[in-house]
């Protein structure tokens, strides 16, 4: 198994999602470690990323732990969110650019010049799991 | 590095000690609002601080919470600010004030005769307050005696990944040094109780961390809404859980000796969970209506200073102690560098561990206690809000090592 592309974190081996440590435009190729996908919209950053095909009704894995879980097929490589996610406790407030996915974005067209220094496994120490 | 740890404090008759010295101008009411903050004005860069309740009709809850403010080791003198016809028990805050050796005076605005007059009795007070406490002398002060909170807002992704962490890696090595520390948000641990309660040092202990957050869960049921603004999702997380998760970082990997409520003060050294959702029915609106709301319980609790981590920028302080913004995101920071005073996003970006801003820090709180100072507190930052709310005492459960 090849290793995943840095722009992204995997927090735990067992997640399904890859964190997203810059901005990725739509249409960017990324290597998931288990073989090449593309983005699907415009991510912006700390936002997740489907690290292989998720199906419906399947649990979203972050940290190792589940947080919601898909509410459609979800696609290596595509934005995990709103809006193919929900909470297994109470409905998510967001305003309605969420689900459309057009963020305001400020900055864009900065992102992608971020250091990625930190491996694999130096993300997981570097960056964490709770607890 | 021994000097690093020469911290100066203020002596208080409880034995506790304060890193602040602030004169508290604390309306009773919100019609007794303006007069206290016009009283503040002229000192609005040098310690003097408006605190207060708004409603006219009593309750317990507030009551409690300006007596513990009141006599919080970062106030050396207290003026009231009353109407005259509100409800709030002054004659009560009067004498526990009192009792605390701290100088104290009340002001009835119906009875000074008006706004005006009451502005220039209260000033004439606070000058002389502010002479006194300028010129007070400090005693040296461990960190054992500190007591830190940190609560986080504006999260985002980046929340759970960079600052939250980080702050739990600082509140490890302050409790290892003896220090309280105190996290919150039982609304954003939704998903966390069952590995939380595993740390409790006692089985029973662990119930109640779970209870809290099962009470917390069927609160914002009733409300329909979770502790989950817009912005979170804005800024990629996608559910309660997912920030739960995150939040739950701040609070390190130290056992968790006790459970608080608004108002108690940690007995001891080490890390503590408050749960700042209401017993009861569901009464009153939402259990933190704001990250300040939360900042003044984690302050009752008698906080010195508050880790703030925010990932999509708040720029908040707090009246009486001051609060550390831990900025989690990267692009945020380049943004509002001004408002931060750590700079966690660079974890994200490969140039930073996280021991490494975990110890920063630790540092940067010590140095609170060593005449530094924050930047909101430079800003002048002293927001403070204070609502209705209802709780039972705690269970004998609560605190084993007491």
């Amino acid at each position: 198994m090849s290793q995943h592309d840095p722009r992204l974190i995997l927090l735990d081996p067992r997640d399904n999602v890859f964190v997203a440590r810059t901005r990725l435009p739509a249409g960017e190729p990324i290597e998931t470690g288990t073989g090449p996908a593309v983005i699907d919209r415009d991510i912006a950053l700390a936002h997740k990323i489907a690290r292989r095909a998720i199906a419906p009704g399947e649990k979203i894995l972050k940290y190792g732990a589940p947080i919601g879980v898909a509410t459609e097929a979800i696609a290596a490589g595509h934005h995990v969110h709103v809006q193919n996610m929900k909470s297994d406790y109470t409905p998510t407030y967001h305003l309605e650019d969420e689900r459309a996915g057009t963020f305001p974005s400020p900055l864009a067209g900065e992102g992608g010049a971020a250091r990625s220094a930190v491996t694999d496994e130096g993300s997981r120490n570097q960056a964490g799991e709770p607890g | 590095m021994k000097a690093m740890n020469h911290l100066q404090g203020y002596l208080r008759s409880d034995g506790r000690k304060g890193i602040r010295n602030v004169v508290a101008v604390a309306y009773l009411v919100e019609c007794a609002h303006h007069v206290a903050r016009e009283i503040a004005l002229p000192w609005r860069e040098h310690e003097v601080h408006a605190i207060g309740f708004p409603g006219c009709y009593p309750n317990p809850y507030a009551e409690r919470m300006m007596e513990q403010l009141c006599t919080h080791p970062n106030v050396g003198a207290v003026l009231l600010v009353s109407l005259g016809c509100e409800s709030f028990n002054k004659y009560a805050l009067e004498r526990v004030v009192h009792a605390s050796g701290r100088p104290v005076k009340t002001i009835v605005i119906q009875g000074t005769g008006g706004t005006r007059a009451s502005i220039k009795e209260g000033r004439a007070w606070v000058e002389e307050q502010r002479i006194a406490l300028d010129a007070a002398e400090t005693v040296p002060m461990q960190v054992s005696e500190l007591v830190i909170g940190t609560v986080c807002g504006g999260s985002d992704g980046t929340s759970g990944i960079t600052g939250n962490p980080a702050a739990g890696r600082a509140f490890d090595q302050l409790i290892a040094e003896g220090a309280s520390c105190i996290f919150e948000e039982t609304g954003e641990l939704i998903g966390c109780e069952h590995i939380m309660a595993a740390r409790a040092i006692t089985p029973e202990l662990g119930l109640e961390l779970e209870k809290s957050v099962a009470k917390a869960a069927r609160y914002y049921a009733t409300l329909g809404y979770g502790s989950f603004a817009a912005g979170n999702a804005a800024g990629g997380l996608s559910t309660i859980e997912e920030k739960s998760m995150g939040a739950y970082a701040k609070s390190g990997a130290s056992p968790i000796s006790g459970l608080l409520k608004p108002g108690d003060v940690p007995p001891r050294g080490g890390l503590y969970l408050l749960d700042v959702v209401p017993d009861g029915e569901v009464r009153f609106g939402f259990p933190n209506i704001n990250d300040n709301a939360e900042i003044a319980e984690l302050i009752a609790c008698g906080a010195h200073c508050v880790l703030f981590v925010t990932g999509r920028g708040s720029v908040v302080g707090s009246a009486i102690s001051p609060v550390v913004k831990i900025c989690a995101n990267p692009e945020t920071y380049r943004r509002m560098s001004d408002d931060m005073d750590v700079d966690a996003g660079r974890i994200l970006e490969g140039k930073a561990g996280l021991d490494e801003v975990g110890t920063e820090i630790r540092n940067l709180v010590v140095s609170l206690a060593q005449g530094g100072r924050t930047k909101s507190e430079e800003l002048g930052h002293q927001e403070f809000i204070l609502t209705y709310k209802s709780f039972e005492p705690l269970g004998p459960a609560c605190l084993p090592a007491a």
